[in-house]
C-alpha cells in the first residue's frame, strides 16, 4: 500500500539572483513499513525532498500524496494537522525544546492534538520507557546525552501513531555506537509497529540497515534499490 | 497635570466664587455698586427649597477700592462676608494664621492677606483705610484696624482682597440690606448643572443672572480644556513611542525564538495557533506592564497626597501659569481608564505585526533562521 507518492516534484531556491535547482522531476513510491534512506553527497537534495515530503516546504511543481492527502490542493493549516496526526520528524540536531523535560516534550505533540493530560502522561511514559529512558522522565535536554536526546525525539515522533516518521540525518551528531542503538530501536518499531521511516544520510551505518536505499545526486534520483 | 488642574478648579472655587453664583442682572459686565441685589428674599427663598443637606450659601458685598495707610496705598476688592456662614464657603474661614478671624459684629475689624501686609509694611492693629464709591455716587472713606492676616495658595488672593463684616461694609457703602452676591457651595458630587438650570427657571431673569463656576472662572475652564486636549496629544506622544517599543521588543521576540517557531509548526502547529500565543503573550506582558504601572502611579499619588508637591520656590512662575504653590497629584477615572484601554488595544495592535510574520514564515524558513 503507497503511503508516500511524489510525481515529478520540482524545487528551486533563489540565492541573491542565483537560481538553484535543489529536486528535479523526482517521482518517487514509498510503501508502508518500508525503512528507506535517501543518500548522496551534501547538495544532492535529501534534506529538501524530506522536508517536501513533510510539508515543511512548498514545491514549485509535481505533487506528493501522503497518507491519500496531495499536498497541492493543502493550505499551510491543512498541513499543519497533516504533519500533527501522520507525519512524525526527527532532526539532525534533535531540536527538542530546552525548556522542557523529555517527558514534557514527548507530550507536546499530543497537547497539540488535544489529548486529555492523563493520556498524555500515560502515552508519553510508556513510550520513553520504550526507547529506553525510564527514570529520566523529567530531565531537560541539557541534562541528557546526544543519545538520549535523540531516543527523546525518536520518542516525540512515534508518539502519536504516525503514518511516517521522517528522519534527517539522525545520526549525524551521534558516535557509533550511540547511532547503532538508535537504528537498532527504530529497526525495531518499523518491524513491530509497521511505522514508515524514511531517512536522510549519508551514514554508511543507515545505509547498510535501510531495506531500500534511494540516491539523489544533484537534485536528480540516480539510483533506487531494495535489499531484499 | 491633572492634579495641576484640579488644584487650580477647587483653588478657583474656593477662593470666594463657589459653585454658583446669583447677582443682579447686569453686574458681571459692570460689578459696580449700581448693580447690587436691593432685594434678595426671592433667591434666599429659592436656595431654601432647592439645596440639599450640605450645601452652603452666602451673600457677600464685593466692591473695587482703595486701602492706603500712612505709606502706600493700593487697589483692592473689599469683600464684606458673613464670617461664620463665609467659613463654610470660601477658603478665609480657615486661612487666618495670625490675629483673629473676624466675629460677627465686628465693626471695624478687617483681614488682610499676608503680600499686602508686607507691602503696606503695618501689623496687627495697625489702621487701614478704605476708600471705595458709595451707593450716593460719592466716595465713602473708613479707617478699619487689622485684626487678622491671611495666607491663601497665590499671592495675588493675599493682595487682591481685604475682609469685614458684611453689616460693616454695607454701612460704609450706604447699601442698607443689599448685597453684591450670592455664592453658593454644593457637596462632592453634586449635580451643578441641574441646580443652575432650576434656579434660572426659578428666578426671574430680568433681575438676576445665575453663573457656575465655568462661567466664573474662564481661565481656569479654558485651562481645562486644554489639558484635556493636551492629554489627548500627550497620549498620542506617549503611545506612539510606546507601540514603536512594543514593536520593537515583540519583534525581537519573535525572532529571537523563530527556531522554536519553526520546530512548533514542524510538529504540527497551526499558523493561527502561532498567531494567537504572540498575542496572548504580548496581552499577559501588557497587562502585567499595566497592573505594575498603575499600582506605581497610584501610589505616587498616595505617598504625595499629603503634601503635595511644593511649588513654593517657584511660586512666581507658578502663578503666572495659574497653578496653585502645592501640587496634589491626582487621577482622574476618566484618564485611567483611556489610559489603560488605549495601551492595551493599541499594545495588541502593534503586536499583530510580529504576531502575523511569525505566523507566516514556513517550518523550514523558521528552522534555518539564524
Amino acid at each position: 500500500m503507497k503511503i508516500v507518492e511524489c510525481i515529478e516534484v520540482t524545487k528551486t531556491y533563489q540565492q541573491g539572483q542565483l537560481s538553484v535547482r535543489a529536486l528535479k522531476d523526482i517521482s518517487l513510491e514509498i510503501t508502508r513499513g518500508e525503512f528507506l534512506a535517501v543518500a548522496g553527497p551534501s547538495g544532492s537534495g535529501k534534506t529538501t525532498l524530506l522536508n517536501m515530503i513533510g510539508g515543511l516546504d512548498r514545491f514549485d511543481s509535481g505533487n506528493i500524496i501522503v497518507d491519500g492527502a496531495a499536498y497541492e490542493n493543502l493550505s499551510q493549516s491543512q498541513l499543519a494537522y497533516l504533519r500533527l496526526h501522520k507525519i512524525g520528524f526527527v532532526f539532525q540536531a534533535y531540536n527538542l525544546i530546552p525548556v522542557l523535560s523529555a517527558i514534557e516534550n514527548v507530550e507536546y505533540v499530543m497537547l497539540l492534538q488535544g489529548l486529555p493530560a492523563s493520556t498524555r502522561r500515560f502515552r508519553a511514559r510508556a513510550i520513553l520507557d520504550e526507547v529506553g529512558l525510564a527514570g529520566k522522565y523529567d530531565r531537560r535536554p541539557a541534562a541528557l546525552s546526544g543519545g538520549q536526546q535523540q531516543r527523546v525525539a525518536v520518542a516525540r515522533a512515534i508518539v502519536s501513531d504516525p503514518a511516517i516518521v521522517l528522519a534527517d540525518e539522525p545520526t549525524a551528531n551521534l558516535d557509533s555506537k550511540n547511532g547503532q542503538g538508535l537504528l537498532e530501536m527504530m529497526k525495531q518499531m518499523n518491524t513491530e509497529k509497521q511505522i514508515t521511516f524514511i531517512f536522510s544520510t549519508h551514514d554508511r551505518m543507515v545505509m547498510e540497515y535501510a531495506q531500500r536505499l534511494v540516491k539523489l545526486r544533484d537534485g536528480r534520483l540516480v539510483n533506487d534499490e531494495s535489499k531484499n | 497635570m491633572r492634579g495641576i488642574a484640579v488644584g487650580m478648579v477647587k483653588n478657583g472655587i474656593i477662593t470666594l466664587t463657589g459653585h454658583i453664583q446669583i447677582h443682579h442682572k447686569g453686574y458681571r459686565i459692570d460689578p459696580s455698586i449700581e448693580n447690587s441685589m436691593t432685594d434678595s428674599r426671592v433667591v434666599e427663598k429659592a436656595l431654601l427649597e432647592k439645596l440639599r443637606p450640605g450645601a452652603n450659601w452666602v451673600r457677600r458685598v464685593r466692591v473695587n477700592a482703595i486701602a492706603n495707610n500712612a505709606r502706600h496705598s493700593n487697589g483692592v476688592t473689599l469683600v464684606g462676608i458673613e464670617p461664620q456662614a463665609e467659613a463654610n464657603v470660601s477658603f478665609i474661614g480657615s486661612a487666618v494664621f495670625k490675629g483673629r478671624y473676624l466675629r460677627p459684629k465686628d465693626e471695624n475689624g478687617i483681614l488682610v492677606g499676608e503680600a499686602l501686609l508686607k507691602k503696606f509694611e503695618t501689623k496687627i492693629g495697625r489702621k487701614l483705610v478704605l476708600m471705595a464709591q458709595n451707593t450716593k455716587q460719592e466716595i465713602a472713606s473708613r479707617a478699619f484696624r487689622i485684626v487678622g492676616v491671611f495666607r491663601s495658595e497665590m499671592e495675588s488672593t493675599e493682595k487682591q482682597f481685604v475682609f469685614v463684616t458684611r453689616s460693616a461694609s454695607q454701612k460704609m457703602l450706604k447699601m442698607g440690606e443689599s448685597i453684591s452676591e450670592i455664592s453658593i457651595l454644593l457637596p462632592e458630587g453634586a449635580d451643578i448643572d441641574d441646580l443652575t438650570k432650576s434656579l434660572k427657571s426659578t428666578l426671574p431673569t430680568d433681575q438676576f443672572e445665575i453663573h457656575d463656576w465655568r462661567d466664573l472662572l474662564p481661565f481656569q475652564t479654558a485651562y481645562l480644556r486644554i489639558l484635556d486636549g493636551f492629554m489627548w496629544f500627550w497620549f498620542l506622544v506617549v503611545f506612539v513611542a510606546m507601540g514603536f517599543g512594543i514593536v520593537n521588543t515583540t519583534l525581537m521576540a519573535v525572532f529571537e525564538r523563530m527556531r522554536e517557531f519553526g520546530l512548533m509548526k514542524a510538529l504540527g502547529m497551526k499558523p493561527w495557533w502561532i498567531l494567537r500565543a504572540v498575542l496572548v503573550e504580548s496581552f499577559v506582558l501588557l497587562v502585567c506592564g499595566m497592573i505594575i504601572g498603575n499600582s506605581l502611579g497610584f501610589l505616587s499619588i498616595y505617598a504625595l497626597s499629603g503634601n503635595g508637591i511644593d511649588l513654593s520656590a517657584l511660586a512666581a512662575g507658578a502663578e503666572y501659569a495659574g497653578m496653585t504653590r502645592i501640587i496634589y497629584p491626582a487621577a482622574a477615572l476618566k484618564d485611567v481608564i483611556v489610559a489603560n484601554l488605549t495601551v492595551l488595544l493599541l499594545g495588541l495592535l502593534v503586536s499583530l505585526y510580529p504576531a502575523i510574520k511569525a505566523s507566516r514564515f514556513t517550518p523550514v524558513q523558521a528552522l534555518t533562521h539564524i
